[in-house]
């Protein structure tokens, strides 16, 4: 690619053949607005908001579709584009409901923003305003489209990062909607509610469904015992909120932040994903000694789950069958917990601070109740449980470190890695590697599955065992594994799969912004609180071990299977929309076969 | 309603002919307008089971599919009647009493512009201009034009297809 040499602004600029003028203008401190625009994802041209002069065009040119030319004359701040720029934001909001201050994106909009940015204090037009029911059908989302700007971003995301295609753009001019397919619920699309379109919303017309208000109502309750576990991957976000940089640690803010919110305990998922290691570790030791079936899969990530039973339920009986640490975490509590402090399981209320809006989803499937009762009640976003600190009044970044409650609180450097892409991988390595061989590792860092590559591979030696290892993460990656997996083109022994880019660090229930860069920055700070745990194995965890002597047994044994695995459905891959219609059979054959959409139990384990 | 005329054999035939097209296009996502257009001329339109058909065996979702159908106005979701009545809202048969002839079809078929009868016999459209301004106010019934109409002929120029509609059912009986 050779250089190309352009003007902005006046300024000389010389970048790579093929970028936009919007990519070159930054390199020069200059921030061309933009509503749609995505880099690498939603490049589309379509909100009009970055347009630019450009010499020698007739028209203003959209700056994230336009690339660079030679000798190219811009100007990014004329009369022109600034008329044109603000004519287009008027128009968008004409047609946007000003609820502002009840809306959960304010204050964190890109178009509340961008009025602010162009001074915009009156709107010269009334739009259609045509009103539309919230679709709150799932129990992870909440989607407003009301609010939509049409964008596209959500769409984007949802078919070329995760590969699911739940949502569509339909219809056309001011009649477009976006959403599933026949105007249905996302409780009856293919939906895996990660949240990533939530994520990239520039506005409030995706969001979690809050359950703070249930949280507020059950810590009130005197007659309630209200616990609470923190995924791994929270502990490096939960302070941005609040003003520290991405990357912070805030583990024992978080903790003491917590105990000030009224929660009885305050106990640590990292406990439970060291115990997932355990039991997922000896099922791969299990397999290799049994000769398969291969590979393993992991099963921590609730929106792979529910995306393997759409699009790869052939793939089940691979799939590990460790329910998620969230889950292993909450029936535990309400048994071993309950039983060990003598508290009434009915009167014990398990919240989870996850980063993840797929959990939401997670604790509610039927078969999540291996207690008696419901494992795990609520599960709040890391963006809920900053409101609720905020709410409290406390003054986060005042508040000294304090530590887990014992034992559900005590955890391992393992534990914390689950958090982002490779850690589950690189965990349960640390693990098998010791429990097969007899000797300890050699070296306890596996750099070849860490980093934001969508697709890792690595060959492992466990003394003399070849174990070769895949981790993907973004669902569009694990579609591109699986697939050459399906074909034979490859062979693993064990694959790491996460929904989301980056594993939980990019988690759909992440503070807003999550990006590249910001996501690079937790993925960092994950690997810094490891180095500083005093125990990094799993197994080396005297709380898991301590569990497995006095309640569990052994690892797979019948305890365990009881409360801490899990069994997988056959779901169709157009979710439930195409039986609900029946217009969707084809006539030609009994109820359409090769959609295969009996919904069962797989009960071929 | 659909569903009914979905499963009569004339149209399993089409179904038939669709699945040819639709297998042939196996996994090829750049067919997906082709396909579409094959199962609208065909059927008249594009039913969901076609939909989900077409998406399986192209590869792609059915929020594309879905998407290109609503889009593009040649698509059509619903069936379209036999007879297709088109209403000339043009500036000279808006003048010479179109709203009212328009108003009178919508009340006598008892359906809006745009919509196709329960009994699958008539879809009602509105146009503009049919360039046959010397007979506003128009209206034409399949490849039929009726000119000067006025909101009493109405009746009569529907029976006159009701009956036809009948008597083709008859011969195709005997």
């Amino acid at each position: 690619m050779a250089p190309i040499a352009l003007t902005i602004d006046g300024k000389r600029v010389t970048v790579e053949e093929g970028i936009s003028i919007l990519e070159a203008a930054k390199t020069v401190g200059i921030d061309i607005p933009s509503l749609c625009y995505l880099k690498d994802i939603n490049v589309i041209g379509s909100c009009r908001v970055c347009v630019v002069e450009v010499e020698g065009a007739k028209t203003l040119q959209a700056a994230c579709v336009t690339p660079v030319a030679p000798g190219m004359v811009v100007h990014t701040n004329t009369p022109k584009v600034r008329a044109s720029r603000r004519l287009t934001v008027e128009l968008i909001l004409s047609d946007h409901p000003y609820e502002c201050p009840t809306c959960p994106r304010n204050l964190n909009c890109e178009l509340q923003a961008l009025a602010e940015r162009m001074g915009i204090r009156r709107i010269r037009f009334e739009g259609q305003r045509q009103e539309y029911k919230p679709d709150v059908s799932t129990p992870a989302l909440v989607r407003d489209f009301n609010k939509c700007i049409l964008c596209r971003r959500c769409v984007s995301v949802c078919e070329k990062v995760q590969g699911v295609n739940a949502i569509g753009p339909y219809g056309r001019g001011l009649k477009t909607t976006i959403g599933p397919a026949w105007g249905e619920s996302m409780a009856e699309s293919p939906c895996v509610q990660c949240g990533q379109c939530v994520l990239v919303c520039p506005v409030g017309a995706l969001y979690e469904k809050d359950y703070t208000e249930e949280v507020w109502k059950a810590l009130s309750d005197p007659n309630k015992h209200v616990i609470v576990q923190t995924a791994p991957a929270t502990r490096v976000s939960i302070g941005e909120p609040f003003g520290l940089p991405p990357g912070s640690i805030s583990t024992g803010k978080m903790v003491a932040a917590l105990r000030r919110l009224g929660f009885a305990k305050v106990f640590d998922t990292d406990f439970a994903a060291d115990l997932t290691i355990v039991e997922e570790g000896s099922e791969l030791l299990d397999r290799l000694a049994k000769g398969g079936p291969f590979p393993l899969i992991t099963s921590c990530s609730p929106g792979w789950i529910r995306f393997m039973e759409q699009f790869y339920p052939e793939l089940s009986l691979n799939v590990s069958s460790c329910k998620s640490p969230q889950q292993m975490f909450g029936a535990l509590a309400k048994t071993y917990y309950a039983e060990k402090t003598g508290i009434d399981p009915a009167k014990i209320v398990m919240v989870s601070i996850m980063p993840c809006t797929a959990k939401k989803y997670e604790c509610q499937r039927p078969e999540m109740t291996s207690s008696g009762f419901q494992d795990v009640d609520y599960v709040l976003t890391v963006r809920e449980l900053a409101r609720m600190i905020k709410q409290a009044g406390i003054d986060f970044q005042e508040l000294p470190e304090e530590e887990y409650d014992a034992p559900l609180g005590i955890s391992t450097g393992a534990g914390v890695i689950f958090g982002a892409t490779g850690g589950v991988m690189e965990a349960a390595l640390r693990t098998a590697y010791e429990l097969h061989t007899g000797k300890p590792l050699p070296r306890i860092d596996f750099e070849a599955v860490r980093g934001l590559n969508g697709v890792k591979e690595a060959a492992v030696d466990l003394d003399g065992t070849q174990l070769k290892v895949a981790v993907a993460h973004g669902l569009g990656n694990a579609r591109v594994v699986l697939d050459r997996v399906k074909s034979g083109e490859v062979q693993y022994h064990f694959i790491e799969i996460m929904t989301c880019p980056g594993g939980c660090i990019g988690g759909g229930g992440q503070p807003i912004p999550t990006n590249t860069e910001i996501r690079q920055k937790r993925l960092e700070a994950i690997y810094e609180a490891d180095r500083r745990m005093p125990f990094r194995k799993s197994h080396e965890n005297p709380a898991v071990r301590e569990l497995y002597e006095t309640y569990l047994g052994k690892p797979l044994g019948p305890k365990s299977h009881h409360l801490l695995h899990t069994t997988y459905r056959w779901r169709s891959p157009f979710g439930s929309m195409v039986q609900k219609n029946h217009q969707g059979v084809w006539p030609l054959e009994e109820v359409a076969a090769a959609s295969s959409p009996d919904e069962g139990v797989d009960d071929r384990r | 309603m659909t569903e009914s005329r979905e499963h009569k054999c004339e149209c399993l035939e089409a179904y038939r002919d669709i699945d040819r097209v639709i297998q042939k296009n196996r996994g090829d996502r750049g067919a997906l307008i082709q396909v579409l257009h094959y199962v609208q001329e065909r059927l008249g339109y594009v039913p969901r089971n076609v939909q989900v058909r077409v998406a399986q065996a192209l590869g792609v979702s059915l929020s594309e599919v879905y998407g290109v159908v609503t889009f593009y106005s040649f698509f059509r979701e619903k069936p379209r009647g036999k007879y297709i009545i088109s209403s000339c809202q043009g500036t000279a048969c808006y003048v010479r009493g179109a709203p009212e002839v328009l108003a009178r079809l919508e009340k006598d078929l008892g359906i809006s512009a745009g919509d196709t009868t329960e009994d699958g016999l008539f879809t009602l459209e509105v146009v503009r201009c049919l360039g046959a301004c010397g007979l506003a106010p128009v209206i034409t019934v399949n490849k039929d034009t009726h000119g000067r109409m006025s909101e009493d002929k109405v009746p009569s120029v529907l029976n006159l297809y009701r009956k036809k509609a009948e008597s083709e059912v008859t011969v195709a009986g005997t």
